[in-house]
């Protein structure tokens, strides 16, 4: 293992100090297979103690350390000095308010949150002392929209969210999806009523963006383009079928 | 209070320059326009064909054989072919995927099966149109 | 400062806290819950759990094998009645998880699947992949979301029990966006903050894991139970200690030493069994603690692989083939190959024990009850008697949900019982005096120490004073040493001096409790003067039942070393008896 030094350029802010963010210069002498997250370790533990950022578990399952590395959005924790140039910029995630440094303010995702209605929802009740019978195929349909971790970077990467926040966005809209074509689940109509709407699916123009972002290859543009034609059907359904279910 | 979360500003008319990923999806999303100029052609054609007159019909023809025209033609054609099919088609597959068991149809074979659709219904409509 | 009353204050909202929050919501609605945490709840730590949680499910497995299972891996030190009770209740919370929308992962036939786990007589680990706590995690957050009394309080630092005459009174806590502080008043607060991981070096423990709910009861006079057991976990990659799960060896990976043997069987723990076929119980199924033991044996010896992050033994899973990586351990496939450049497919990985979990926490006992009245504790931050010496693997998962229930029922009544909090002055001015100490900490200039320094000296004389092997001087010199880190303390300076999301002070609070729960975890090593389970001594090498069948029990003094006490181990059906993970014996 060998020693690189890296020049970091992060954004600072401190609302009792500052107008507006500044930038701040690091130099940090990295191991070579450090991942930006210790880089920045070092400077908050050596260099610079007033350094605020989010992070905890260092292994790309929290979703604490999103943040914009060179401009892109990505996990701090599993972006690699190896694969990045000397100079690097870190930003606090686009399209989140700045709390302080690279803390982002979170809540507008947080609430939202609760209008995909991720919980199972029934109609009948569920089987006694036992779990649902549920096939490997049926599992496999939904397994990759549940490794969302809730990093935000979607949100980073999505422009009809950098342009309107109140689209309701990839993340909560993918957690939503996992929910309807989960085959325990019997709630798909009552998510649709809410989401296959001006803020919810139909905001999305299909940039794409999220799901090239994705730490965790959750696809969720994959998750919104089905969503909207599960929308259309619902729709139709409920025109014809005649009123609400 | 000491907070005073600070909010980016982002362009309304500039935020694609932002970066190559942006600057691509745009290019995709310009071919609207080509789009409408070609919605507002046929309504023209059908307008013309509907007069009845046959002058109409040939100042119509004759409009869009002029080198300009062709060459607008062209380009269209082009830039629809790139951006706007090949770019829809490479997506299909993530708004209809296709689950065989444990696994997911690859997205080549979605992708080429919209090719193969696409070239049949062009082949009928230049059979309709008299061209083969 | 603002103040807020409320039937239950829960403090953490890792697995453990959001099962409670749910339960009273579930059964009593008319509650007001408080569930505050430092991080949002689906950064708990509970996410990083990987192998799965245990509960009772073939035919051919009872009850009582998962509770002997149990209290043998313990090393009888368990209290067999939370045991009884655990093993119970554990089918009945998994399947209410799955009922949750768990995303188990499923046998052929669509029912749940388990996979074998270290010490377990039968498969009985119910597993999500190898993303189990997270997936359990993001289950509870997500149903937690649907009931409107549990009032969430994210990033919000709890900094002190609030108590009065002996009773739970609430806690002070500060908001970090702001750096408000908040009176939360309840007859009822659950601690479910978690382990103190953060206080050894080398960890699979997050950075949020700093043992801050057993520091507050520890300084509000709880003891601290069996603090001297802290987990190795024999296979976490060098470097970053990050976790590769005991359902690598579940599904039949093998360790060897760099001669390319399986250098288990040389400690009790064989014969060798054939590769990719483990046999429940011995060799690399063997339980936690001896793994890490023979670790050690075998750097002593010299037999361990030299590498550029340390010393390490090599995880062979190639045997394994791609298709069932990708399907059972795809996270470790990933966090092997990006974190040391190994791809388990086609190299052999070098790992080597960390410290993972602390068997140690809050005094407890099966209802989740301390010593303090209205003061409650559930999951790691509990001891509550269940793992004994040493914890079995996906036996801790469980006990969130199992701890969460049941303390959340008997907190729920007991809080319908004492009613709200009336305004009292004497708790606002404890709350007052809480408030005034953190500023005074925030505005102190001119300190000469430095938050990282003591931090990483206190990680240092953890490892080597109460590491896997300890003995009279080792223990000695890391109680001593981490006494004078206390002194040194006194002289930090928190250079950051905002209000808004101050993590440089967050770091110094965090230290405080970091160093609380060493003192007790080095004390406790010094003391019991036996070898038992995870906890190993040069110079005591045997169980001592006579005089050592008991329960360490750590108690604050204002000034100096904690005091320790003792107190005896439940015993009800199963006599202590010999750990014998060698293959072809009956047990």
């Amino acid at each position: 293992m060998s020693m690189r030094q890296m020049e970091l350029e992060v954004l600072r802010y401190d609302p009792e100090q500052d107008e507006e963010p500044r930038f701040q210069n690091y130099s940090v002498p990295c191991v070579d297979d450090w991942a930006i997250l210790d880089a920045l370790n070092y400077v908050k533990e050596n260099i610079d103690t007033t350094l605020a950022y989010r992070w905890s578990c260092h292994m790309m399952v929290c979703g604490s350390c999103g943040m914009m590395v060179n401009g892109e959005p990505s996990l701090t924790c599993k972006t690699f000095i190896r694969d990045l140039p000397d100079h690097v910029r870190i930003e606090p995630l686009e399209n989140f308010p700045i709390e302080r440094d690279l803390v982002v303010v979170l809540d507008d995702v947080m609430e939202k949150l609760r209008m995909a209605k991720p919980f199972i929802i029934r109609k009948d009740p569920p089987p006694e002392d036992q779990e649902f019978t549920q096939s490997r195929a049926a599992l496999y349909k939904f397994k990759q929209y549940t490794m969302c971790i809730n990093c935000m970077c979607c949100y980073a990467a999505c422009p009809q969210y950098a342009l309107d926040s109140s689209f309701i966005g990839p993340a909560v809209l993918a957690l939503a999806h996992r929910y309807n074509i989960d085959s325990r689940d019997q709630g798909k109509a009552e998510r649709l009523n809410l989401l296959a709407d001006h803020d919810g699916v139909w905001e999305c123009s299909f940039v794409g963006a999220c799901s090239e972002v994705c730490p965790k290859s959750v696809d969720p543009a994959a998750a919104v383009q089905q969503m909207k034609i599960d929308g259309a059907k619902e729709w139709w359904k409920q025109k014809l079928g005649g009123g609400k279910s | 209070m000491s907070r005073q979360p600070y909010v980016r500003p982002v362009s309304k008319t500039t935020w694609y320059m932002r970066n190559g990923r942006y600057r691509k999806y745009m290019l995709r999303e310009v071919t609207c326009l080509l789009v409408g100029v070609y919605c507002f052609l046929t309504i023209w054609v059908l307008a013309t064909l509907a007069s009845g007159s046959p002058e109409s019909w040939n100042a119509l023809l004759a409009s869009q054989q002029t080198p300009v025209m062709i060459g607008f033609h062209a380009i269209a054609l082009i830039y629809f072919l790139i951006y706007q099919s090949f770019d829809w088609f490479k997506l299909a597959p993530k708004a209809m995927p296709v689950q065989l068991g444990e696994h997911k149809l690859p997205d080549r074979y979605i992708i080429i099966a919209h090719y193969v659709a696409w070239a049949v219904v062009s082949l009928f409509v230049f059979w309709l149109a008299g061209v083969i | 400062m603002e103040k807020i009353t409320a039937d239950v204050v829960i403090v953490g909202a890792g697995g453990a806290g959001l099962r409670a929050a749910i339960a009273i919501a579930e059964s009593d609605p008319q509650l007001d819950v408080a569930l505050i945490s430092k991080v949002y709840p689906m950064r708990s730590h509970t996410c990083a759990a990987e192998g799965g949680a245990a509960g009772v499910k073939g035919a051919d497995d009872s009850l009582e094998n998962h509770f002997n299972d149990t209290v043998s891996g313990g090393d009888w030190l368990c209290d067999q009645e939370v045991v009884e009770y655990f093993v119970n209740q554990a089918p009945r919370e998994l399947v209410q998880l799955e009922h949750w929308g768990c995303p188990w992962s499923r046998e052929d036939d669509g029912s749940v699947a388990v996979r074998p786990f270290g010490g377990m007589k039968k498969k009985r680990t119910w597993y999500a992949a190898d993303k189990s706590g997270f997936h359990i995690l993001h289950t509870l957050f997500q149903t937690s979301l649907q009931f409107p009394t549990i009032k969430r309080f994210d990033e919000y630092f709890a900094l002190e029990l609030l108590h009065k005459n002996g009773k739970c009174r609430g806690v002070v806590a500060m908001e970090m966006r702001s750096g408000r502080f908040f009176s939360f008043q309840a007859p009822v607060v659950i601690m479910a903050t978690g382990g103190g991981g953060q206080s050894f070096p080398f960890t699979t423990n997050g950075a949020i894991k700093t043992g801050d709910g057993m520091a507050m009861a520890y300084r509000a006079g709880v003891p601290l139970k069996d603090m001297e057991f802290v987990q190795y976990h024999p296979t976490g990659l060098p470097g970053t200690g990050i976790l590769l799960t005991e359902g690598c060896r579940g599904e039949g990976g093998i360790l060897v030493n760099k001669d390319g043997r399986r250098y288990l069987q040389d400690y009790g723990m064989g014969p060798e069994t054939p590769i990719g076929e483990p046999v429940l119980k011995t060799m690399e199924l063997g339980p936690r603690d001896r793994l890490s033991q023979a670790f050690w044996h075998e750097q002593k010896k010299g037999n361990t692989v030299e590498t550029p992050w340390g010393d390490c033994v090599l995880l062979d899973m190639r045997h394994l083939g791609e298709k069932k990586i990708n399907e059972r351990l795809p996270l470790v496939r990933e966090l092997a190959s990006s974190y040391v450049g190994h791809d388990p497919v086609t190299d052999l990985v070098p790992v080597r024990p960390v410290i993972h979990f602390m068997m140690g926490g809050i005094d407890s006992n099966i209802n989740g009850e301390t010593p303090m009245p209205g003061l409650y504790a559930i999951g790691e931050t509990a001891c509550s008697g269940l793992h004994g010496a040493n914890r079995l693997g996906s036996n801790s998962l469980t006990d969130l949900l199992v701890s969460g229930k049941r303390s959340a029922d008997r907190a729920a009544a007991y809080a319908k019982e004492a009613g709200k909090v009336v305004d009292d002055p004497v708790i606002d001015a404890q709350a007052e005096g809480v408030v005034t100490w953190v500023r005074e900490l925030l505005q102190q200039q001119g300190g000469d120490e430095s938050i990282a320094r003591i931090r990483r000296e206190m990680k240092s004389a953890l490892e080597d004073g109460a590491g896997i092997y300890r003995d009279e001087e080792g223990t000695l010199k890391a109680c001593l040493q981490i006494a004078e880190l206390r002194e040194r303390y006194g002289k930090i300076e928190v250079h950051d001096k905002s209000n808004v999301f101050n993590t440089d002070l967050q770091q110094a609070l965090e230290l405080r409790n970091l160093l609380d729960v060493a003192e007790t975890v080095a004390e406790a090593s010094l003391q019991r003067r036996e070898s038992r389970g995870a906890h190993q001594r040069l110079d005591y090498t045997e169980r001592d039942d006579e005089n050592y069948l008991k329960h360490s029990l750590a108690f604050r003094q204002p000034d100096g070393r904690p005091r320790i006490d003792w107190l005896d181990v439940t015993i009800t059906r199963s006599q202590p008896g010999v750990r014998d993970y060698s293959g072809g014996k009956s047990e």
